[in-house]
């Protein structure tokens, strides 16, 4: 069986611990934007996973975990920048950010 | 573990669950910056220069401002809600407690090595990872350009206030 380092044992628990307060803020928060956040508080974890595993792996001068790391943030990015523009106009709809009043798809 | 570590995982959960669990959004999202820029020490911290100062710009600088003119487009004055969660908190917040205790046990059921990883990187030179993104990246680096400008495209068009093309 393989073992970890205790280096990469911590970051895997911070970034576990990083997902899951992202996760129950994703799930729980009513704010739509708080939400998004919540999802990118997500992204965040696994990026770190990405460079925890390229510091501790085998291969630390191949630069692959950071060009993993480098393509998620920026689709991550994108991915922010089309949600908040989503919130705009269902806001301007109706007249919420409240999920648990933005129930309807309908105009 | 050393202490530095420490100080930067104090940092990024305490910013996170102080993102997560504030009242008015605005305060969210600057607890965000904090645990955002803690996730910046980190990649220091780990050897990894580029995506450190990377997450800098892209997360402190251009999500978080997103989200504060989100808030701000969204924002009722003087009518903040009488509670910030969900009716169904209870099970987000169980299925979150489950997700990390998975995480957790898979990561903690394996046998921690005793022995020092003898190769630490020196962190990838920002000239290293320019000759790999025009070399063996430079497919994947175009496809990131093209998305990036689909998004941009997109969420223009999405959020454009079109009242005005109606009544013409």
């Amino acid at each position: 069986m393989n073992s970890l380092p205790p280096g990469l044992q911590a970051c895997l628990l911070l970034s576990a611990l990083l997902f899951a307060i992202g996760l129950a803020g994703a799930l729980t928060r009513r704010n739509a934007i708080l939400v998004l956040i919540g999802i990118e508080l997500m992204l965040n974890a696994a990026n770190i996973n990405f460079i925890a595993f390229w510091h501790y792996g085998p291969a630390p001068s191949q630069i692959t975990g950071i060009m993993f790391a480098i393509f998620s943030i920026s689709v991550a990015a994108a991915e922010a920048a089309v949600g908040l523009a989503i919130i705009l106009p269902a806001y301007r709809h109706s007249r919420t950010t409240d999920l648990d009043k933005m129930n309807s798809l309908k105009g | 573990m050393t202490i530095s570590f420490l100080i930067i995982a104090i940092l990024i959960v305490a910013g996170t669950a102080a993102a997560m669990g504030f009242r008015n959004p605005i305060h969210c999202v600057l607890a965000l910056t904090v645990s955002f820029g803690g996730i910046a020490g980190l990649y220091l911290y780990l050897g990894a220069q580029f995506v450190g100062f990377t997450q800098i710009m892209v997360y402190v600088g251009a999500v978080a401002i997103l989200a504060v003119f989100a808030i701000m487009m969204t924002h009722r004055p003087g009518a903040l809600e009488p509670t910030i969660f969900s009716r169904h908190a209870a099970l987000g917040i169980l299925t979150a407690f489950a997700v990390f205790g998975v995480i957790g046990w898979a990561v903690l059921s394996q046998p921690a090595s005793s022995a020092p990883t003898n190769a630490r990187p020196t962190g990838a030179s920002v000239q290293q990872i320019g000759n790999s993104l025009m070399h063996e990246y430079v497919l994947p680096l175009e496809i990131i350009g093209l998305l990036l400008t689909a998004a941009l495209i997109g969420a223009v068009v999405i959020a454009m206030d079109r009242k005005e093309d109606e009544a013409s």
